[in-house]
């Protein structure tokens, strides 16, 4: 059976409000509401995509955050067979290098075909977790796919270029994948799913390895971004706004 | 001795990606902060006149037929072999598809520290980069030895890196057998629908659009500008519009007169396609939605309140 394996993150959910830490040199995680990273979830929908297609036995790797058991047993609810969190990795985001080399201890175990994660996180900023992994587990690494087909000890993957171009990619297996869209949407499952996965299916928990951080290249600060040059807001209520908008068009010369 | 900057230089389909050209408008930058020269890594096949028209002093190119186009597997090994050879003070790669997938795990395989996401040199020489969709800025430094930077568009225009190179030296590539990853063909995009890299009126649509049953909103909206509609990634990923609309890193970039953005909060991948839009009107419920920081008019509003009466304004301002 092929073994699929999908790394899956919870990231900051941007349409909450950003704060930096006392430290000044992280976000202040304290109050931070978590989503899942939504190029993991589009690797998810790529991994359960093939075992529908071709049958294939996938396992889903998180490191721990406030709502990650929530989120395992949904993928579990979506037809992901094994689900792993990662403990004790803290309150602080570790580098992507640290939690690579905890993830390649524990891949290494599992020898699996294919590797899918999100072709990146909004927060990453020493390195992109996913080509990480590859070069610890010495396989090879294509990112920003958007389709997989399984072949036989190889995999045919679609890589978006600029333009709408895509360039078909042969890869030898195993392999890690960088996904940016799987082929079809990801699903939605009922939460009264979800819940029967809670009291029906198990999460291991493996302990992290030794997880920094920082990373070797200094960051000396993190900040909210100076608005100098915003927009210049219409304001008033959605009929007077609608009026000055269309002015403002007719001014541009676009009506 | 004094450490150089050196970029990779992209290119696809025998066109060097505009990537570059920022890449070598950063690392000259950097490079008078650090007294030092800009070093361009050329890959490719009888591709050795690409280098042309980047503002270099020297270029290294590397033939080989295995490195015509970028496959990730043959870069890496070469590009490894090379920082084998040379000791830049820093290598900048584009924060593409293409750059990207070697860039972090280059970093991994010589140790070298990576920083992601850069947009700015900083006046004292450091790297300004930008993360969590535009709304948080990061300052830090380069490492000793060598240190490894991925570059997002947006600070730099590509004609300042434009310029003729100095001299080239060749780099013998390493052996390049057994590949794991292989190129086996390009698909281009289905011609059949409009280009709107050539469209002057654009109703931009996101996530905020909700369901595939609003675009309706979004048509009406567009056909009274007399625009067409285009869409940031949600909205493809959802099947609700063809690729071909699709304006970001992985689609198109556009230059339209009227950039008209509904329900998109401006990811970066986004942003950085649509910076040459002549005029940028953002309608988001967010308002610290990055778009708005590159928008000139702004409308904090949700959506589908205001509509109705738009559709209405500008329906009658027609008549």
């Amino acid at each position: 059976m092929t073994e699929i394996v999908v790394i899956s993150r919870l990231v900051p959910d941007l349409v909450e409000e950003l704060e930096i830490a006392s430290n000044g040199t992280a976000l202040d995680r304290a109050w931070l509401r978590l989503i899942i990273n939504e190029f993991d979830n589009h690797a998810i929908e790529q991994a359960i995509l093939i075992k529908e297609k071709v049958g294939a036995n996938v396992t889903i790797i998180s490191p721990e955050a406030e709502g990650v058991e929530d989120m395992l047993f949904t993928t579990a609810a979506k037809g992901a067979d094994k689900l792993i969190k990662i403990t004790g990795v803290g309150d602080e985001k570790p580098t992507n290098l640290s939690l690579a080399e905890t993830l390649a201890e524990i891949i290494k175990e599992i020898n699996p075909d294919l590797i899918l994660n999100g072709v990146q996180a909004h927060d990453d900023i020493t390195g992109d977790l996913a080509p990480q992994l590859a070069d610890l587990l010495g396989m090879p690494y294509v990112g920003y796919i958007s389709g997989v087909e399984l072949g036989d000890g190889k995999v045919t993957a679609f890589k978006e270029y600029p333009g709408g171009v895509l360039a078909e990619m042969e890869i030898t297996l195993p392999a890690v994948l960088g996904i940016q869209a799987s082929e079809e949407p990801p699903r939605y499952v009922a939460i009264s799913k979800v819940r029967q996965m809670m009291s029906t299916a198990s999460i291991d928990e493996l302990p992290a390895g030794d997880l920094k951080i920082d990373g070797d290249a200094p960051i000396d600060r993190m900040y909210l971004p100076e608005a100098a040059e915003r927009a210049e807001m219409l304001e008033g209520s959605e009929e007077e706004v609608a009026e000055k908008l269309t002015s403002l068009l007719q001014d541009l010369g676009l009506l | 001795m004094t450490q150089d900057i050196y970029l990779l230089i992209e290119h696809i389909q025998g066109q060097v990606s505009d990537i570059s050209y920022i890449l070598a408008a950063a690392a000259k930058e950097l490079a008078a902060k650090e007294n030092a020269s800009v070093v361009g890594i050329l890959f490719g096949s009888g591709a050795e006149n690409l280098k042309d028209t980047l503002a270099l002093d020297k270029v290294i190119y590397c033939d080989h037929d295995s490195l015509a186009e970028f496959t990730s597997d043959a870069y890496k090994r070469t590009l490894t072999a090379l920082l084998g050879e040379y000791s830049p003070r820093a290598l900048f790669f584009g924060n593409t598809t293409l750059g990207a997938d070697v860039s972090s795990s280059i970093a991994t395989h010589m140790k070298f520290p990576i920083i992601n996401s850069c947009i700015k040199i900083s006046d004292s020489g450091g790297i300004i980069s930008q993360i969590c969709g535009g709304k948080i800025m990061v300052d830090s430094k380069l490492a000793d030895g060598t240190t490894l930077v991925t570059m997002n568009p947006g600070g730099y225009k590509p004609e300042e890196g434009q310029g003729s190179p100095g001299e080239t030296i060749t780099f013998n590539a390493p052996d390049l057998e057994g590949l794991k990853v292989k190129l086996t063909q390009f698909i281009e995009p289905d011609a059949g629908d409009v280009d709107i890299g050539q469209e002057k009126v654009l109703v931009a649509i996101g996530r905020g659009i909700q369901t595939e049953d609003n675009i309706e909103l979004a048509d009406e909206l567009a056909a009274l500008l007399g625009g067409t509609v285009c869409a940031s990634r949600p909205v493809i990923d959802q099947g609700w519009l063809p690729t071909s609309r699709l304006v970001g890193r992985s689609g198109k970039s556009v230059k339209p007169d009227l950039y008209l953005s509904l329900g998109i909060s401006g990811a970066t991948e986004h942003i950085e396609a649509i910076t040459d839009s002549k005029t940028i009107i953002a309608i988001n419920s967010d308002p610290d939605a990055p778009i708005f920081d590159i928008a000139q008019y702004g409308i904090e509003v949700d959506l589908f309140d205001l509509i109705d009466p738009l559709l209405e304004q500008l329906g009658s301002a027609k008549d």
